[in-house]
Order: structure tokens, then C-alpha cells, then sequence
């Protein structure tokens, strides 16, 4: 046995000598990237159920995946490429995908076929109380607001050369909804996932940090200490009814949101109907953790540095940044005029609870509202729009998958 | 007539929409404008007309419940308080406490625990009624 000959086998099959070639560094970066995300997930619980999984998932297609010759890759955005060609024989064949790809090709599936986001909206219909938004139906106004970051960063991302398709993807962050911007961007720029969901899910762990400034710099001292009156309570026939409705309606007028508001309003209805329990029990807790598994390391490893590393990456994190921005200017603004017209009865600072990231925007709105006055309870009214956000950038996501798809 | 009209203004306008967007890769910047406001409004039209729906079932339902309450509240009142007169007070009680929907039991521990809040001998506190709020 030639020890020196064998030694220089290993070296040139092991992934540190990859690092020297082909552009081998960019997939150093992203394994630095991927320590920079797990530290922001464990130490800053940034989204930590989620993050983890992505960071995971990222540092895992980056040691295994230097380009289209890596057989040993658990991810080969290659096949994912031949499935979407027309032209290739693969074209549209999850058995090429069974076939020849890795492990996280085939958990990627669940992805592409968007079944990850629509369970995890089961899971969070049946965590979620509509009590407050059933109480207040005026927090759909501030619901519907609050996606103009959407559309405004899906203009922005026109201007900045992206195309239709892919502006969508892009400005869907602005609803401040993981699952819904996941399922749009699979569907219209499935290249993107990757830098779309973890600007998508960094976001939203910064909402504490994103929404107090604009909160401040758009509301008056005034405001912010209004004290709102409690919201009448709602009775179960009611809490039971709304899931059905809006099933109805909402699927009826854009039938591309049907996989998430049915999943979002089944699981609701599971947890209202007051007969269901072991299924709602199951849909909150084991399904959504199971999901949330498959979920996160599938969306990590859409990471691949070649197709990460590009200029794009940088705008649309730009973008997303300018869309969650807008879409809490636009839910303070519509507070506001609400505030006004109702003659000082509604605190504006529930109009940035209107993105959907349940319940953190709430909570943001609840602490900033006691900071201004500390025996003011905003927390519930707040919910009302929150929910209404996660309806809203369903609708939002349904208008732009029938519009691009 | 007029709902015919509105309907072909609307057909009109998706029309244009979808066209625009149909070759995505040269969409221009008007065109992303036209469908940006275009989004935004059909967003805001399906939420408000959301609202109105539920405003609608939420004023049936506290209509329903304003007339379950009437019905409800009238006999349980006299049901109550007429035994009560009847009862001696017991030695240094301030009167008796209106129960509705509420057992001895509870009602007990409630005022136990609202004396022990309050920092305060039971004796020196004067309860009129405990309600179950449902």
C-alpha cells in the first residue's frame, strides 16, 4: 500500500481540499455564516425553532455540496434545476429526486410541494384565538395596512432589476409570515428560498428591535398612552362560525390561498369546535415540532454558497428590511386615522401588531404602549390585528401567486 | 346593469394585470406600480368585506345574547334572594351576599381569598354579590 498516494486520495476526496478549488472559499464563508446564525439562534434566541434548523441545514449543504461533482451531497440544487427545465427529462419528477438525491433533497419535497408551510398553518390555526379579532372586527383595516410593505418592496425589487416573479418572493417578507413567504417563493422563485427565508425569519426575530423607533417617530406621546376600552367577549358559537366563513370567503375570492387558509382555519376550527381536542392537542404540538424539523433543515439547505453568495443575497435582504419597515408604517398610519375618527378611543400603536409575526408584534405593541403609560393593556386588542396580518399576507400571497404563477 | 358594468371594469382591469405580469422577466416599472396598487387594493377590498361579514355576525350574536341574558337573569335573582330572607344573620354579619351561579363552596374560598389579598379581616369586609362572569 502507497501510504503517500492514499494520503493525497483522502486529501483530494475531503471537503478542506475542496476549499482551495472552484470557488471552494465561498462555501468557507457560508459555513462561517451558518456558525453566525446558530450563535444568533442560541444565544440571542433569535427564532430559535426555526433558525437552528436553517443554520443547521446551511452548515450541512456546505460541508458536503463544492459544486455539481459532489456525489456525497446531501443537497444537489443541480437536480432541482433539471426538475424545473421542461426541457430535461427530470422535468416535474420527484422520482429523480428519490433517486439520486441526498437526504435533504428528499425532506426539501415536503418544501416544493408545499405541504411544510400549509402544517405549520394548521399548527398555527389551532394555537391561535381569533377571540380578539371576532371582538374588534375593525383590526382586518389594520390587518390589510400593514402588507404595504409587500407591495412596495415588490416594486422596489422591480426597480432593482428582479423579475416579476422573483419581486414577489422578495416582497412577501414584508408580511412578516415564515410559512406563507416559504410557500410563495417555492412556487414563483424557488432559487431564492434560501436567502428569502432567513431574511424572512431574521426579521421577524428583530421585530423588537425594527417596530419601537418607527413606533415612536410616528406617534405622539398622546397617543401612545390611550387607554382602550375591553373588547366584548365572544361567544363560543361565534369563535366556532368564523373559521367556516372565513374558509369560504377568502378561498372563494382568491382560490390560490386555499393550502393556507384551509389548513390555517382547519386546525382554528379543531381548536374551537370543543370536540376535537386530541387532534388540535396534536396539530399544536407533535405535528407542528415534527414539521418544524423537516421544515427548518430543508430551508437551511437551500444555502448551497454558489447560489447564496450572489449580489442578489444582499438586495434582498435590503429589501426585506424596507418591507417589514413598510408594512409597520402602514398599520401605524391606518392606526392613526382609526385613532382620529374614533375620536381618541383607539391607541394607533395595535395598527403595527397588523404584520403577522403572532405574537411578538403584539407583545412589541403592549410593552411600548406601558412604557407611555404604565397601567395601559394593549396586549389583547393587539392580537386583534395580529391575526388579521396573518390573514392578510395569506390574501396578499394568493393575489401574487394568481397574478405571477 | 350597473353590477354588470362594475364587474366588466374589474374583469378589465385583472385582465391587464395578468398580462402585464405574464412575461415576468420584462415587467416594467409602470406595470410593477399598476400591480403593486392593484395587490394592495384587493387585499384591503377582501378584509374590509371580511369586517362587514363579521360585524354582521357579531351584531346577531349579541343580539341573541342581550335576550338570553334578559330571560336568564330575572328568575335567578328572586330564586336566591327569596330563601335568603329567611335566614337568621349570623353574629356581627354585615348582611347577606347574593349568589348567582355561584355555590357556597366557592363563594367561600372567594372571600377568603379577597380578604387574604386585601390584607384585611373578613368581618370588616362587606360582599353584596359574587357573580360568575361566563
Amino acid at each position: 500500500m502507497d501510504i503517500i498516494e492514499t494520503l493525497k486520495i483522502l486529501w483530494n476526496d475531503s471537503g478542506f481540499h475542496s476549499f482551495f478549488v472552484n470557488g471552494g472559499y465561498k462555501n468557507l464563508i457560508m459555513i462561517i455564516v451558518s456558525f453566525g446564525l446558530l450563535f444568533m439562534g442560541i444565544k440571542w434566541k433569535f427564532e430559535p425553532l426555526l433558525l437552528v434548523g436553517i443554520a443547521f441545514g446551511c452548515l450541512l449543504v456546505n460541508v458536503s455540496n463544492f459544486g455539481p461533482g459532489s456525489t456525497d451531497a446531501l443537497y444537489h440544487p443541480e437536480l432541482w434545476d433539471n426538475f424545473l427545465n421542461s426541457a430535461h427529462p427530470d422535468y416535474h419528477s420527484y422520482g429523480a429526486i428519490m433517486r439520486e438525491g441526498g437526504l435533504l433533497d428528499i425532506l426539501y419535497i415536503g418544501v416544493k410541494a408545499g405541504i411544510y408551510p400549509s402544517l405549520i398553518f394548521l399548527g398555527v390555526g389551532a394555537m391561535t384565538d381569533f377571540g380578539p379579532l371576532i371582538a374588534n372586527p375593525k383590526s382586518l383595516l389594520l390587518g390589510a395596512a400593514a402588507q404595504m410593505g409587500v407591495f412596495l418592496a415588490f416594486f422596489g425589487a422591480v426597480c432593482l432589476g428582479f423579475t416579476g416573479n422573483e419581486a414577489a418572493s422578495i416582497g412577501i417578507i414584508g408580511g412578516a409570515d415564515g410559512p406563507t413567504a416559504i410557500f410563495l417563493t417555492t412556487r414563483l422563485a424557488p432559487h431564492l428560498l434560501g436567502p428569502i427565508a432567513i431574511a424572512a425569519y431574521s426579521y421577524m426575530a428583530l421585530i423588537p428591535m425594527i417596530q419601537p423607533p418607527l413606533m415612536k417617530l410616528l406617534t405622539t406621546e398622546k397617543e401612545r398612552k390611550i387607554k382602550m376600552e375591553q373588547a366584548r367577549q365572544v361567544s363560543k358559537t361565534e369563535k366556532i362560525i368564523f373559521p367556516i366563513i372565513v374558509s369560504v370567503f377568502v378561498i372563494l375570492l382568491l382560490p390560490s390561498t386555499a393550502p393556507l387558509v384551509g389548513c390555517l382555519m382547519l386546525g382554528n376550527l379543531w381548536r374551537e369546535c370543543g370536540v376535537t381536542e386530541r387532534l388540535s392537542d396534536t396539530v399544536q404540538n407533535a405535528l407542528m415540532n415534527i414539521v418544524t424539523v423537516f421544515l427548518g433543515i430543508s430551508v437551511g439547505s437551500t444555502t448551497a454558497a454558489a447560489r447564496f453568495l450572489t449580489p442578489e443575497t444582499l438586495k434582498i435582504v435590503a429589501l426585506g428590511l424596507i418591507a417589514f419597515c413598510f408594512s409597520t408604517i402602514g398599520g401605524l398610519l391606518v392606526g392613526k386615522i382609526m385613532c382620529k375618527l374614533s375620536g381618541g378611543k383607539i391607541n394607533p400603536l395595535i395598527g403595527s401588531a397588523g404584520v403577522s409575526a403572532v405574537p411578538m408584534a403584539a407583545r412589541v405593541s403592549q410593552i411600548e404602549g406601558q412604557k407611555a403609560n404604565p397601567s395601559n393593556f394593549l396586549l389583547m386588542h393587539a392580537m386583534g390585528p395580529n391575526v388579521a396580518g396573518v390573514i392578510g399576507s395569506a390574501l396578499a400571497a394568493g393575489f401574487l401567486l394568481a397574478v405571477f404563477n | 346593469m350597473l353590477f354588470d358594468n362594475a364587474s366588466n371594469a374589474v374583469n378589465e382591469i385583472v385582465e391587464t394585470v395578468t398580462e402585464t405580469a405574464a412575461d415576468a422577466s420584462e415587467m416594467s416599472i409602470p406595470d410593477a406600480a399598476i400591480t403593486a396598487v392593484f395587490g394592495y387594493a384587493v387585499v384591503f377590498f377582501g378584509l374590509v368585506i371580511l369586517m362587514i361579514v363579521l360585524y354582521c355576525l357579531g351584531a346577531y350574536f349579541k343580539k341573541k345574547g342581550a335576550k338570553a341574558a334578559k330571560d336568564k337573569t330575572a328568575p335567578v335573582i328572586t330564586a336566591e334572594a327569596a330563601p335568603a330572607k329567611e335566614l337568621p344573620l349570623a353574629p356581627g354579619s354585615a348582611g347577606h351576599v347574593k349568589l348567582y351561579d355561584v355555590p357556597d363552596k366557592e363563594a367561600a374560598m372567594i372571600m377568603a381569598i379577597v380578604a387574604d389579598k386585601m390584607q384585611k379581616p373578613l368581618n370588616e369586609l362587606h360582599f353584596i354579590s359574587i357573580k360568575e362572569v361566563k
